[in-house]
C-alpha cells in the first residue's frame, strides 16, 4: 500500500505541474488572458489600398490594442480592399465616423490598424461600416512622388 | 545480374509493408484493450510513474538549458538591429512552435521509450509473455496497452512543462542577466503568441509525437528477438526510427499548421 500510496502521490503532483504550466501558456504567454472570452463585434471598412496588412494584425485605439484584424478580401464592386476587424466587446462607445487608418509599427516593423474616434453621437455596432478610411502608405509612392517633386522644381 | 537486383529491392520494399502491416495490426490489439485498462486505473497510473514522473528531471533540465541559450543567442542577433525587446516573442515561438514537441519527443523516446522497448523485450526473452498466456491473462491488454497509454498521456504533458519551463528561463537570462526591459519581453510575447493558432497547435503536434513514439517502443519490444541481441537490437531501432518518425512528421505538421 505504502509504495503505491507513494506512486500515485507523484503521478498527481505530475499532472498538476502540467496543468500549471498549461494554464501558464494560456495566460501569461498567449493572448488568452488578454482577448478572453470577450466576444466583441465585427466591423468593415474599405480601403484602396491595404499594403501589407495581415490577417490578425492588431486594431488600436491611441495605441492601445482593441481587437484584431479578422479577414481581407477584395470588393469587385467598388474595386477596393475590404478589411474585417473584430473590436472587444468592451469597446463598444465608437463613433460611427471614426477614422480607420493603416500605420506601420516601427520603421520596418507589422502594419496594424489605428482607429481614432470622431464626434457623432450614433455608436459602431456589429456588422457596420467604418467609411472613412486611410490606405497603407507604400513606400516606393513615397519615392515616387519625392522623385516628381524633385524633377518638377527645375 | 539486374533480376537479382531488382528482387532484393522487390523483397525490401514488401517487406517494409508487411512490417507496417503487422504494426497496424499490433496497434489494433493494444488500442482494443484501453477500456480493460480505464476499468483498472492502477495499472495506468503505475506506468505513468515511471513513463512520465521519472523523465521529469531530464525534461526540465533541457527545458531550462535550452531556453537560456536560445535567448541569449537571440539577443545577441537582436540587439544589432535594436529590436531586442522582441526576445520575448523568439524565444516563445521557436519553444512553442517547435523546439518544446520535437526536443521532448526526442529525450522522452531516448529516456522513456527505449526503456518500455527493453522492458517489454526481455519479458519476451524471459518468456513471461508466454507464461501469461498460460494462465489466459492476455499479455497486451495486461503489459503493454498501460504502457503505451502512459506514454501517450505523459509525452503532451511533459512537453507543456518542457514550453512554459523555457520561456522563463529565457526570460531569467534575457531579462535578469542581459537587461532587455521585463515589460517588453512578456508584454509583446502575450501581443505575438496566440493561444489556439500557436499553444494549440503546439500541444497537438506533442500529442501525436507521443502517439508514435510510444507505438513505435512497445511495437519494438513486443516483437523483439528473444535474445539479449535481439532486445539490444530492438532498443535501438526503437529510437532511431522514432527520432526519423518525430523529425520526418514534424516537417509535415509544420508545413499543415503554420503556413
Amino acid at each position: 500500500m505504502g509504495s503505491s500510496r507513494k506512486t500515485e502521490i507523484f503521478v498527481g503532483a505530475f499532472v498538476l505541474l502540467a496543468l500549471l504550466a498549461f494554464f501558464v501558456l494560456a495566460m501569461n504567454i498567449s493572448n488568452l488572458g488578454s482577448l478572453g472570452s470577450d466576444k466583441g463585434y465585427t466591423v468593415n471598412a474599405q480601403f484602396d489600398n491595404v499594403g501589407g496588412l495581415q490577417p490578425r494584425a492588431k486594431v488600436t485605439l491611441s495605441g492601445v490594442s482593441v481587437g484584431r484584424v479578422t479577414g481581407i478580401s477584395y470588393d469587385k464592386e467598388t474595386f477596393r480592399a475590404v478589411v474585417t476587424m473584430t473590436i472587444n466587446g468592451g469597446v463598444d462607445y465608437l463613433p460611427s465616423d471614426t477614422q480607420a487608418s493603416i500605420y506601420t509599427s516601427g520603421l520596418l516593423g507589422e502594419q496594424y490598424i489605428s482607429l481614432e474616434p470622431g464626434a457623432e453621437d450614433e455608436v459602431l455596432a456589429e456588422g457596420s461600416a467604418v467609411t472613412l478610411t486611410q490606405s497603407a502608405v507604400v513606400l516606393e509612392e513615397i519615392i515616387g512622388k519625392l522623385l516628381v517633386s524633385f524633377t518638377t522644381k527645375d | 545480374m539486374i533480376l537479382n537486383f531488382l528482387q532484393s529491392i522487390g523483397a525490401y520494399v514488401l517487406d517494409a509493408f508487411a512490417s507496417l502491416g503487422r504494426a497496424s495490426l499490433f496497434l489494433m490489439q493494444v488500442l482494443m484493450g484501453i477500456k480493460d485498462v480505464l476499468l483498472r486505473p492502477r495499472l495506468l497510473i503505475r506506468e505513468l510513474y515511471s513513463v512520465g514522473v521519472l523523465s521529469l528531471l531530464i525534461i526540465v533540465f533541457s527545458a531550462i538549458f535550452v531556453g537560456m541559450v536560445l535567448s541569449l543567442l537571440g539577443y545577441v542577433t537582436l540587439v544589432d538591429f535594436g529590436a531586442e525587446s522582441s526576445l520575448g516573442v523568439l524565444v516563445s515561438l521557436s519553444l512553442i512552435r517547435e523546439l518544446g514537441p520535437v526536443l521532448s519527443a526526442l529525450l522522452f523516446s531516448g529516456r522513456a521509450g527505449s526503456a518500455l522497448t527493453a522492458e517489454i523485450g526481455l519479458m519476451k526473452a524471459t518468456e513471461q509473455l508466454a507464461s501469461m498466456e498460460m494462465m489466459a491473462v492476455d499479455p497486451i491488454r495486461r503489459i503493454v496497452t498501460p504502457r503505451f497509454l502512459a506514454g501517450f498521456i505523459s509525452l503532451p504533458l511533459l512537453t507543456i512543462i518542457f514550453m512554459a519551463l523555457g520561456i522563463y528561463a529565457g526570460y531569467l537570462v534575457g531579462s535578469v542577466w542581459l537587461g532587455v526591459d521585463e515589460g517588453s519581453y512578456w508584454s509583446q510575447m502575450q501581443n505575438k503568441v496566440e493561444f489556439w493558432h500557436d499553444v494549440v497547435n503546439g500541444i497537438i503536434k506533442s500529442v501525436v509525437f507521443g502517439f508514435v513514439v510510444t507505438w513505435i517502443a512497445v511495437y519494438q519490444g513486443y516483437n523483439a528477438m528473444p535474445t539479449s541481441e535481439g532486445v539490444s537490437r530492438a532498443t535501438t531501432n526503437s529510437v532511431v526510427y522514432s527520432a526519423l518518425a518525430v523529425l520526418g512528421l514534424d516537417f509535415i505538421l509544420t508545413a499543415i499548421m503554420f503556413i
